[in-house]
């Protein structure tokens, strides 16, 4: 048993909900209680959709129970059929219906209909909902094409035709997906590439049926796709590339592979094709005060990896801390985080990252809706890269994270929130004037002055209770004070830790002007 | 007797269940944890329906079940034991924990109440832990707080002082409000519950009469009663006459005179008339369709037939106790249909076939029904704004005026259809 006060990912069958609400001519028969009906609101309302997701509850009750509700689970199995038409029925049960046992899947196939039936078993007490949309995806994609012969058939080059790739990965729910798609298409049809099928978001049936066609699938979300890359590797010999094209690097390497899969000549072009302006924008003069900005990162795995790349090579930050919720994506987390000389967080408990952001004292959090809740809190300012997400990540304009103009999205996203490189030398030159209040921040309005207000009162208390309580630790003078709230609002609490961790090491029982030099240069010695 | 014809329907249902409650009682009583024993949709649907993120430590949260506490029922007592000394270890501000219960807790049969009484031995009065359902298998949004309040009644201290109880969440605000009326009226012995501190409870006696704030009690009402309180009959106070009637029913069971009575009420119910007036005007002769999911429908469509001329084309509720309603149903406009239960998409196509100009739904179809072009409000919205009371009720009309409002602002060629 897990105590929790917010979790990152839903139970499996909402990833399922996602996978079957993406798609088109598909309906979702889910054995659940009535209060289940909730997530519709996730689709209704946080991605702003005008229609109801393709979804029959069966919404049992207690008074079911005693009964036989494998009939219950079949007459709306069979209402569901009737109502809705569809060319594939996925057929599965929420946690507790998963305790009472009735196989709706197996019901359902034994019902005589002439449709494919998709029949889930995700387990609702190990798994979340991530998994349960990647197994989602892969069950369906499995059942449709399990019968398709794996006859090597022509190449492109054979067939004397442009090369064909899937989409593979994007849903509904998933951070600016839609956009993505948008924008790797057109990239590949620079690159004379074909889109084949685009699968889960807007796919139908007889699209996955068509996956077959292409000569390489794209996996574009690892969290949803991979394991349907991998069986359609190892089942239809279509291989699938690893690099997600996040950021401009990753855009190139990302073509770069593709180009080798397809054995297709890497045209001289790909780095000048760059047409990002992020490069540029990082590389111009006002840029100069991003250099070694501290930068916190947590997400889901593949938006949490692209940061780190993007922070660390294309906008010279310094991350100070990465980590995922996705314990299916620690994997490839923990390297990454090791390369940074970092130690990955891997956690589900939105506390532990505000500990984490709070111990590392970053300049700029990159996280998701969660993180910006806790950076808010904290002062610090926050772009959001990953689900979960709230209606304002699903913007109204046109806003990929992936190729070229995702790049662009994500420096005016992440820098945005910083403070212009102008108006920081101008507050560090004038921050002593009474017109700038301590903690003076760009765009963050009065909150983020406030959130640090808090935290130094907090510690503040704490210090004193433990000057009366234990009279082992450093007193802070007047003169230590004034000096210590002359450095920046951000490193602030740091400084204050490491200078009391170093006073008490030397033995200092009051901490004044020149113990904060001397912790300072110890510290950077 | 009103002629409004009783329906029942059955099928799949679109509602939240009794943990969403929750959302409002926690914030009632900021001394009191909402422990759910559940799963992970539990927790999901908490969050997800009550924007948790804006709290750094939220007064709610789950016990998560995760297969070794299926596994074997001891091991799951002794879990839910840790976790909550866990927590109560890190939150020693806790008065009042709540365990609630949950399908799944339900499913496997955790002893909640044994854990509770286990728990209170051990923490000697500390804090108080209590347990009540929450699940989907057994209850509906609102009756979450129903079975919170009926929990607590057992803790309430006896009395045979002679006293108005106002029972049902409200609006702090409007609670004021109501009160300081009732002194007015000379009713000086005003309580509420629930309380706005947990430890606080109001006593309860023979000479307690109940005044029910929000129509979906029906266990509290009852417990209530047992403990020899006289629940008071009105309809509920929405609007301005239910809220008028609603005082007068409480008058009357004191023995005010009647003309005390009227002169302090009359000048509130004509200033509210006059407030009201440019909301009628908007809503008079449109059409209204209320799904079922507060308990709150028979009480909003009384109001908004008959003080603001709404057209009623159906009204859902997700159970309907006739004997706590009968007050609400007589005041009714003959004619009108009630339908308890639901089948989710027959009475979809009830709403496109009778197109209405509004709907009252969940949060989960007001969206697609706006992308019909049909114009919806959030019953959630109900249960968190203060519209109780003679001073709101033009604030209750302007809830639902604003969207009709909106529609003709954002399409001044189309003007809504209302037959
Ligand atoms: S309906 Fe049951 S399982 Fe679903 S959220 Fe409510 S209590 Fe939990
Ligand atoms: S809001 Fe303040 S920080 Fe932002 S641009 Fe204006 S003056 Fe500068």
């Amino acid at each position: 048993m897990e105590l929790t006060l917010w979790t990152y990912e839903g139970p499996p069958h909402i990833g399922a909900m996602r996978i079957a609400t993406s798609m088109k001519k598909l309906h979702y028969v889910l054995h659940a209680p009535q209060g289940d009906t909730y997530a519709d609101l996730l689709f209704t309302m946080i991605e702003r959709r005008g229609s109801r997701p393709p979804v029959t509850y069966t919404t049992f009750q207690a008074r079911d129970l005693g009964g036989d509700t494998a009939e219950l689970v079949k007459g709306h199995i069979k209402e569901a059929v009737d109502r809705f038409k569809p060319e594939t029925l996925l057929v599965g049960e929420s946690c507790t219906a998963e305790l009472i046992q009735d196989q709706p899947g197996s019901l359902a196939k034994g019902m005589g209909f002439d449709i494919p039936i998709v029949s889930l078993e995700l387990p609702a007490y190990s798994k979340k909902e991530n998994w349960g949309g990647s197994e989602t995806f892969y069950q369906i994609v499995r059942t449709l094409l399990k019968d398709h012969s794996n006859e090597s058939k022509d190449t492109w080059q054979e067939e004397k035709r442009r090369p064909r790739v899937n989409l593979l990965g994007p849903t509904l729910l998933g951070f600016r997906c839609r956009d993505d798609v948008l924008e790797i298409q057109k990239l590949l049809g620079q690159y004379g590439i074909d889109v084949n099928v685009v699968a889960p978001l807007g796919a139908s049936p007889a699209d996955i049926m068509r996956i077959p066609n292409a000569d390489v699938n794209v996996c574009l979300y690892p969290e949803i796709a991979e394991s349907t890359c991998i069986w359609l590797e190892r089942n239809l010999n279509i291989p699938f590339t690893k690099t997600v094209p996040l950021g401009v690097g990753a855009t190139q390497d990302f073509l770069k592979e593709l180009h080798e899969v397809l054995e297709m000549e890497i045209p001289q072009s790909v780095n000048e094709s760059n047409n990002s302006k992020l490069t540029w924008y990082s590389n111009s003069v006002d840029s100069n005060y991003l250099t070694g900005k501290r930068v916190f990162i947590f997400g889901d795995g593949t938006h949490a990896l692209a940061a780190a790349r993007i922070a660390n090579e294309e906008l010279g930050f310094k991350v100070v801390g990465l980590g995922t919720y996705s314990r299916e994506m620690a994997r490839k987390v923990r390297p990454a985080a090791k390369a940074l000389g970092l130690e990955a967080l891997i956690t589900n408990d939105y506390l532990e990252v505000e500990d984490a952001i709070k111990e590392t004292s970053p300049e700029l959090v990159l996280g998701t809706q969660m993180e910006r809740h806790s950076a808010k809190r904290l002062g610090i300012p926050c772009a959001v890269i990953s689900t979960p997400m709230h209606v304002q990540d699903v913007p109204a304009r046109y806003s990929p994270q992936m190729g070229w103009e995702g790049a662009n999205v994500i420096f005016d996203d992440w820098v945005h929130p910083l403070m212009m490189g102008l108006e920081e030398h101008l507050i560090g030159m004038f921050k002593h004037d009474f017109e700038f209040v301590d903690g003076h921040q760009s765009h963050l309005g009065h909150l983020g002055g406030k959130g640090t207000e808090n935290i130094n009162q907090g510690v503040k208390t704490t210090i004193s209770n433990d000057s009366t309580n234990t009279s082992s630790d450093p007193i802070w003078t007047h003169e230590g004070e004034r000096e210590l709230s002359k450095i920046p609002f951000f490193v602030r609490g740091k400084v204050r830790r490491n200078t009391e961790n170093y006073a008490r090491q030397a033995g200092c029982r009051e901490i004044n002007e020149e113990t904060l030099y001397d912790a300072k240069a110890h510290y950077k010695a | 007797m009103s002629g409004a014809t009783l329906l029942k329907e059955s099928g799949p249902k679109e509602v939240f269940c009794g943990l969403t409650s929750i959302v409002w009682l926690h914030r009632r009583m900021p001394d009191a944890f909402f422990l759910v024993v559940g799963s992970r949709t539990c927790a999901h649907l908490i969050q997800s329906a009550a924007g948790v993120m804006i709290f750094a430590e939220p007064r709610f949260g789950t016990a998560i079940l995760e297969e070794r506490d299926l596994a074997g029922l001891a091991d799951a007592h002794d879990e839910l034991n840790r976790v909550v000394k866990n927590l109560l270890a890190r939150r020693p501000e806790i008065k009042t924990l709540f365990l609630v219960g949950s399908c799944p807790s339900e499913v496997i049969k955790i002893d909640l109440s044994r854990v509770a009484e286990n728990l209170n031995i051990e923490l000697k009065g500390q804090v108080t832990v209590l347990n009540y359902s929450g699940s989907g298998i057994e209850t509906t949004f609102t009756q979450g707080e129903d079975g919170a309040l009926k929990a607590l009644i057992p803790l309430m201290p006896k009395s045979d002082q002679k006293k108005l109880l106002l029972v049902g969440t409200l609006a702090n605000a409007v609670e004021d409000r109501l009160i300081s009326i009732f002194n007015r009226l000379g009713i000086d012995k005003v309580e509420s519950f629930p309380p706005r501190q947990s430890t606080e409870l109001p006593s309860i006696g023979p000479e307690t009469k109940v005044l029910l704030t929000q129509p979906y009690l029906t266990d509290t009402a009852r417990e209530l009663k047992n403990k020899g309180a006289e629940i008071i009959d009105a309809p509920f106070p929405l609007g301005v006459t239910g809220s008028t009637l609603w005082i007068q029913a409480a008058a009357n069971s004191f023995g005010i005179d009647k003309s005390k009575v009227d002169s302090i009420l009359n000048p509130l119910i004509s200033r509210a008339k006059e407030a009201l007036a440019p909301h009628v005007e908007k809503l008079s002769g449109k059409k209204l369709f209320l799904l079922p999911e507060s308990q709150l429908e028979i009480p909003l469509a009384r109001f908004l037939s008959n003080e603001c001329g709404m057209e009623i084309v159906e009204i859902g509720t997700p159970y309907l106790n006739r004997d706590l309603m009968k007050a609400e149903i007589d005041l009714l406009p003959p004619d009108c249909r009630i339908v308890e239960g639901q089948h989710v998409e027959k009475q979809l196509d009830r709403v496109r076939d009778s197109s209405p100009d509004l709907v009252v739904c969940g949060m989960g179809l007001a969206n697609p029904l706006e992308a019909e072009g049909i114009s919806t409000k959030w019953s959630i919205e109900m249960v968190f704004s203060p519209i109780h009371g003679i001073d709101q009720a033009s604030d209750l009309a302007e809830l639902f005026s604003r969207p009709l409002r909106r529609h003709d602002i954002l399409n001044p060629t189309k003007t809504l259809t209302s037959n």
